[in-house]
Formats: structure tokens, sequence, C-alpha cells
């Protein structure tokens, strides 16, 4: 029993495969998808995505937002911006996470959205750097 | 009758024009395949997000605090038209086709007492509104100088919409662009971006029929769609900007091939002038050759 995962940026399809499992990084928290799973739509935020094959991690994805479509038997990804974990590039996620850091301390905070988008982005910033420590 | 002279330069002067309209017909056909293969590519995730859109939208378009990205302000009184169009010309009928659509769509809405305003994408519409709807410009944007257009400019476009939007300056907004229907055709195709539901038009169709109400909502319908929403948009944009683009290079193509052979039929005609212009001088010569011996 497999799932059929499909990862997508919006410049192209990246990945389309049949997996055993995906991890993948939900708002409310990491979701382990397996064939089977209940229809669900969710938002994603920063963080990696595992894929597995019998039990081992066969790739590892940087997601930096955006949302999964998830079926019976089947797990589409729509990626914000996407990468494979080694091209994470230490001095420009440094870069980000700052960038991020500065955005939220200015952001005022009686804008929902503005705070909502600042505080997604140094969450992603955040883990793009401690994914880093997987690399 | 022209000079034998003048006509070689003619000649020379055409040939060349032929040589650039020739490269410049290659040149688009090679980006033509890149702008197709990108729009393609494009493709899948404009497809998933249009499911899930649809999928979200039907619970949230009766509600009635549903996102005003959505559902529209309620109001129908002030228009933005966003037309994209290209930086370069030579492309035959392609930019002017979609500046005059856009203005006669402009002033049909004026007509019927709205408030519009222009946004333009591309330098070439830009300098078409600026000289007789300057004063509804609201922005504009180029991507002069760039080999292909990338989600982030799409995005920092929509990002410019949706917060004149949240601003209030406008209630409904569409996107004008010239739709890649094949080579040889682009049609000016009309795409509603806010309301996204197209307004509670689907009120009408039954919420269960596609069997997508039952999936199960992460983090909440809300704050899932106030996230969709603008990437929605976004991607809608992008869209239509790979389109335009493939649009814009397979009708300078068209135009560049047209071009050449005009360039040829003219050199054949200006060579055979050429011809009959000189056998005629040359039998001037004989004949006077001769009279000046027979007259001896």
């Amino acid at each position: 029993m497999t799932l059929a995962l499909e990862i997508i940026s919006p410049e192209r399809l990246l990945l389309a495969r049949q997996v055993s499992m995906v991890v993948i990084p939900g708002t409310e928290g990491d979701l382990g998808i397996l064939p089977e799973h209940a229809k669900l739509i969710t938002s994603l935020r920063g963080g990696m995505i595992d894929i597995y094959e019998d039990d081992e991690i066969i790739d590892r994805f940087f997601v930096s937002g955006g949302f999964a479509e998830i079926t019976e038997t089947r797990c589409t990804v729509l990626a914000d911006e996407i990468m494979k974990l080694a091209d994470i590039n230490r001095d420009t996620a440094a870069e980000q996470l700052a960038a991020a850091e500065t955005e939220y301390r200015d952001v005022d905070e009686a804008d929902p959205t503005a705070w909502r988008n600042a505080s997604d982005r140094l969450i992603t910033a955040q883990a793009r750097i401690d994914a880093l420590a997987h690399q | 009758m022209p000079s034998l002279k003048s006509l070689r330069n003619r000649i020379s002067s055409v040939k060349s024009t032929q040589k650039i309209t020739k490269a410049m017909k290659m040149v688009a056909a090679a980006k033509l395949r890149r702008a197709q293969s990108q729009a393609e590519a494009a493709q899948p995730y404009a497809t998933r997000m249009a499911s899930m859109m649809a999928a979200l939208a039907q619970g949230a378009a009766s509600n009635p605090n549903a996102p005003k990205l959505l559902v529209g302000t309620g109001a129908d009184k002030r228009h933005l038209i966003v037309a994209v169009t290209a930086d370069r010309g030579l492309a035959g009928p392609f930019n002017s086709s979609l500046s005059r659509a856009a203005k006669a769509r402009v002033r049909a809405l004026q007509a019927e007492g709205k408030t519009v305003q222009l946004f333009a994408v591309g330098r070439k519409g830009r300098d078409s509104f600026r000289r007789d709807m300057a004063d509804i410009m609201m922005g504009d944007v180029n991507f002069v100088g760039r080999k292909t257009v990338e989600f982030k400019d799409a995005e920092a476009i929509a990002d410019r919409i949706i917060a004149a939007f949240n601003d209030g300056q406008f209630d409904v907004c569409t996107l004008m662009f010239n739709k890649f229907v094949s080579v040889m055709v682009q049609t000016v195709a009309e795409t509603p971006l806010i309301p996204a539901a197209g307004g509670p038009a689907n009120d009408n169709e039954k919420p269960e029929q596609s069997g997508t109400a039952d999936y199960e909502i992460e983090p909440d319908d809300g704050s899932l769609l106030d996230r969709l929403l603008p990437r929605n948009l976004a991607i809608q944009i992008y869209r239509a900007l790979l389109e335009s683009s493939a649009g814009f290079y397979a009708s300078q193509m068209t135009a560049m091939d047209g071009a050449s052979r005009n360039a040829g039929d003219m050199i054949n005609r200006l060579t055979m002038n050429y011809n009959r212009t000189r056998q005629a001088n040359i039998t001037r010569e004989l004949i006077e050759i001769i009279s000046g011996a027979e007259a001896l």
C-alpha cells in the first residue's frame, strides 16, 4: 500500500512518486501521512518534509510554507518555496533570520494580517536555521 | 525611372532588413518554446490550487464573515482593471489589441456610471494608457531587461493589489491579458480576481455534489482562506503573465515571419525592376551605337 506524493511549487512540479509515508509540517504540528489517511486540507509552516520508503528517509526537503491536500490515496503539497535540505545556504539562512527578527520586532501589532505574516516569516526563518543541523 | 545605383542600394537595404526580421523570428521561436514550457510547468500548481479553492469556497461563500477577497465588498461601484501587455513591440497587434480592449472596457464601465482605475503591467500598455487615460492610472510595473518572469514578480503585483483593496480603493478587480490559444491565435481574456468566488452566484449549486465538503480543515476555514486567497490571486496573475509572455513571442514570431516574407517579395520586385532598367539601358546604348554607325 503506497501513497501518491506530489510536491509542487508555483514554478513547476518538483516531485511525483509513490511513497510509504511522508511527514509534513502542518501549522498545528507535524503530520505523518500514511495511505488511508482521512481527507484533510491544511496550511503548512516552515519546516522539513521527510519522505519515507520502508521506514527509511529517502529524501528531505525544506518548505517555507504552503498548503497540503490529503486524500486516502494521495498527498499534494503546494509549497511556497521549496528546496532540498542539502541546498540550504547557511549564510543566506542567517540573513533571512535576522531580517525576519527585525520585521517581527517592528511590526504593528494592531494589524493582524501583518502580524501573522511577520510571525510566519520568523517561524520559517528559525525553522530554516534548525534544519541546517540535519544537513 | 530610378537609377541603377539607387535600385541596388534599395535592394541591399531591404535584404539587410530581411536578415534582421529573420533573426528576430528565430529568436522569438526559441523564446516561445521556453515560455511555453514555463507555462506548462506552472499548470499543476494552478490546477491543484483551483480545486482546493473550490472545496473551501463552497462552505465559506455563504458565511457572513467570509473574507472580502472571496466574496467582495458587497458593492460594485469602483473597478480596477489590471491589463497585462508586453514590454516590447514588433509583435503585430499583440499590444494594441489588448490596450484597445482594456480601453473599451473602461469606457463601457464608465458609461454605466462606475469609477474605474487602471493598473498596467508591461511598458507598452502603460505608454498607451498614459496617452489618453493618465488620470485613472493607479500604477504600473514592467519587466524591462528581464529574461523570464518569476513567481516573485506576480506575488509583488498581487501584494500591491491586495494592499489597495484592503485600503478600500476599489470593489471589483478584473485581470485582462492575452491568452495563448495557439501560435497563430491569441485572444484577449478576462479573469475576475476580486471577488474570487465570482460573487454569491454558486448559491444555487448543491454544496455536497462534488464530495469536497467532507474534508477536514486545519487550522480552520477562516485562517486557511486568509492564506489561500492572496496566494490564489498571485497564482492567477502568474499564469496570466506566463500566458501573455508565450502569446507575445508567438505573436512576434508570426509578425516577423510575415515581415520576412514581405521583404522577400519586395526584393523580387526590386530585382525585376533593376534587371529591366539595366536591359533598357543596354538596349538604348546599342541603339545609339547602331544609329551612329548607320549615319556614317
